[in-house]
């Protein structure tokens, strides 16, 4: 089978000191996005465990597998979570949930927690979507905006790119700096017209590296237009899979003037430990109650 | 809360802005629309609000087309039933 | 007189040569990257069916997206104005012009002299061009022409969620894997790109006859969605649609004098 160089690691994580054998109560947050799932379980509101996945055909199977993963060699079962939130685009697809709450307020919260109480602007590059928040010291939305019907400036936008190019989706932002000088951005927003702009380029004689720069600067600069739209105030945090890809986030921390904030844990499972902090709250809202 | 519904895309920005800390959750908006495209929700925060479809977030640019004509466009019916002001267009 | 008229497209370039009012040639060429050696050649090849020298011809007018690389022309028009005469010339009882081309979906309402009275235009959107169906037919892997005459076979309508080419390419291949049928994928495409058409149509105010113009006119299933959602009796569609902004600018070459 040939190379897929738009596919990224799947893995899970726990934490070494085993923090969910002394919790008093396990929450937890499954995001079910159109490309990968994240699931994030809190030992009393503290992030212990997680894994993060591609999306399968089956999303209440995804949403299950992921939770499985992020459970696994805890020594835990999903019984012993008490409270389960669901989001994403497929929230309503999380079989083992309580309740379902947007991906917006999810990733607010989340965006709080990893990079703490400071951070009023939040942006999230998703796979197939892109969403610009603003938040208070709490994590609550007080403006936000989503862009999940055009391709360009998501992550799958990229993912076209590293096939066209055959470059692993990781090595675009490192290889987008291998230029002698910044190029041009490509000028049209629509994927496919911008697919068509960078054939001509390539035939033109340009190095590769020199398309990805002219791409990730083009996604840049429409994230920042996003943004704009709202209004950006600081503390910045960047959250989803791009997050990842230095030649989009520099480009634009260049364009804002404004650096974003590093976080601290992978910027993919922020609506997962949003959902789970939700699940936090509502159990013990339910214990009192 | 400003919620921006709608989209961005190559041929341009349609997005319809609701100000939801200004919604008093009447859904006159909901009936004054032709096309469908409002309606009342329960937000994340446990507030009555009106909001955009999911059906039609993705579409808003065509679904909301028929009160955009070329020539003489009016008032939108949309924002002139809203006594409190919560909806703005972009385009 | 002859006059020549050359549409200088995103995809393709089209001459066409015109004698007191009726093509005598007419010839198509890629674009590709060099829009004026395309347009070249076009002209060339069209000059050369017709059996005439460059120096026969009294004037020649460009149009499309690259008309201003058309530095041999002596003048140039806009796409609406172009498809507007070339659409009256063959049917003089238009009075909605709509055209699908590669990269722009354009409607355009026009008097009985052929001048255009209001336009709107989807670009910069593949969404809303011929290159929607294009993609959807790779990812199909399902010949173009094929794709007309198969989704008139439909029986079923399926939903379209994705509104963008590239998010459509994937709701497509998910379509194929649930074993959707073929010709009720294609019809629901064809559906779907013909209501975006038609929304931006009616910002115009569709007025009868309405004539569809552009490479996707020979698309039948495409055309017949397009009359469907348009809920017209017929949309008329010239031989080879994809000449008629090229067939413009002659006539506004031959008017020029």
């Amino acid at each position: 089978m040939a190379q897929e160089f738009w596919r990224w690691k799947e893995y899970n994580w726990r934490d070494p000191e085993e923090s969910w054998n002394k919790a008093k109560m396990l929450t937890a947050g499954v995001d079910v996005g159109s490309v990968s799932t994240q699931a994030a379980v809190m030992a009393d509101g503290q992030l212990c465990a997680f894994a993060s996945m591609r999306t399968g055909s089956d999303s209440p199977d995804s949403a299950r597998k992921a939770m499985d993963w992020a459970l696994r060699e805890t020594g835990l079962t999903l019984d012993r979570i008490r409270y389960v939130i669901g989001t994403g685009y497929g929230r309503v697809n999380v079989p083992f949930a309580h309740r379902t709450i947007t991906e917006i307020a999810c990733h607010a919260r989340g965006a709080n927690f990893m990079y703490g109480p400071n951070v009023r602007t939040v942006l999230d590059m998703g796979g197939q979507d892109c969403k610009a928040i603003r938040c208070d010291e709490k994590g609550k939305v007080s403006a936000f905006l989503m862009n999940d019907k055009c391709a360009a400036g998501t992550g799958r936008g990229m993912e076209v790119f590293a096939d066209l190019l055959s470059v692993p989706l990781e090595q675009i932002g490192d290889l987008s700096y291998e230029v002698d000088q910044e190029p041009q951005p490509v000028s049209s927003t629509c994927v496919v017209f911008a697919k068509t702009e960078a054939v001509g380029l390539l035939r033109k004689g340009w190095p590769k590296n020199n398309v990805l720069a002219a791409y990730c600067s083009a996604m840049a600069h429409r994230v920042y237009t996003l943004l704009e739209r709202l209004g950006v105030e600081g503390d910045f945090g960047i959250t989803g899979g791009i997050a990842k890809n230095s030649g989009v986030v520099k480009r634009l921390e260049k364009e804002l003037n404004l650096k974003a904030l590093t976080p601290r844990y992978d910027p993919q499972i922020a609506g997962a430990v949003g959902a789970a902090l939700f699940a936090h709250t509502l159990a013990q809202k339910e214990a009192t109650a | 809360m400003i919620a921006n519904y709608g989209y961005k895309d190559g041929s341009g920005e349609y997005y319809i802005s609701m100000n939801t800390d200004k919604c008093d959750g009447c859904g006159d908006c909901v009936t004054a629309c032709p096309a469908g495209v409002l309606e009342m929700i329960v937000n994340d925060y446990d507030e009555k609000v009106a909001a955009v479809t999911d059906a039609h977030r993705k579409k808003i640019k065509y679904s909301c087309a028929p009160c955009k004509p070329v020539q003489g466009r009016p008032v939108l019916p949309c924002i002139a039933a809203c006594q409190p002001q919560v909806i703005q267009h972009s385009w | 007189m002859i006059t020549a008229g050359i549409d200088m497209g995103a995809k393709t370039t089209k001459a066409v040569i015109l004698r007191d009012g009726n093509v005598i040639a007419r010839a198509l060429t890629f674009t590709g990257f060099d829009q004026k050696e395309a347009a070249e050649k076009a002209l060339a090849d069209a000059l050369a069916q017709a059996a005439l020298n460059r120096s026969d011809v009294a004037r020649t007018f460009a149009t499309g997206v690259g008309r201003q690389q058309a530095s041999f022309a002596n003048g140039s028009m806009t796409e609406m104005a172009a498809d507007t005469k070339g659409s009256l010339l063959l049917n003089n009882k238009l009075r909605t012009v709509i055209d699908v081309g590669a990269e722009e979906g354009r409607a355009m309402k026009c008097t009985a002299e052929g001048k255009v009275t209001d336009f709107a235009v989807n670009e910069k959107c593949a969404a809303g061009a011929g290159s929607f169906v294009e993609a959807m037919s790779r990812a199909l892997e399902l010949p173009l022409e094929k794709m007309g005459e198969m989704s008139l076979r439909s029986k079923n309508a399926v939903a379209m969620n994705a509104q963008c080419t590239v998010f459509a390419e994937s709701e497509v291949v998910s379509l194929v894997h649930a074993k959707t049928p073929k010709e009720d994928i294609v019809r629901a495409l064809h559906d779907a790109i013909a209501n975006r058409i038609v929304s931006m149509a009616r910002r115009v105010g569709v007025e009868e006859s309405v004539g569809l113009v552009g490479g996707v006119g020979y698309n039948i299933g495409f055309v017949d969605a397009l009359r469907r959602c348009l809920e017209v009796e017929s949309v008329w569609v010239p031989e080879q649609p994809e000449y008629v902004g090229a067939i413009g600018a002659a006539v506004a070459a031959a008017e020029a004098a």
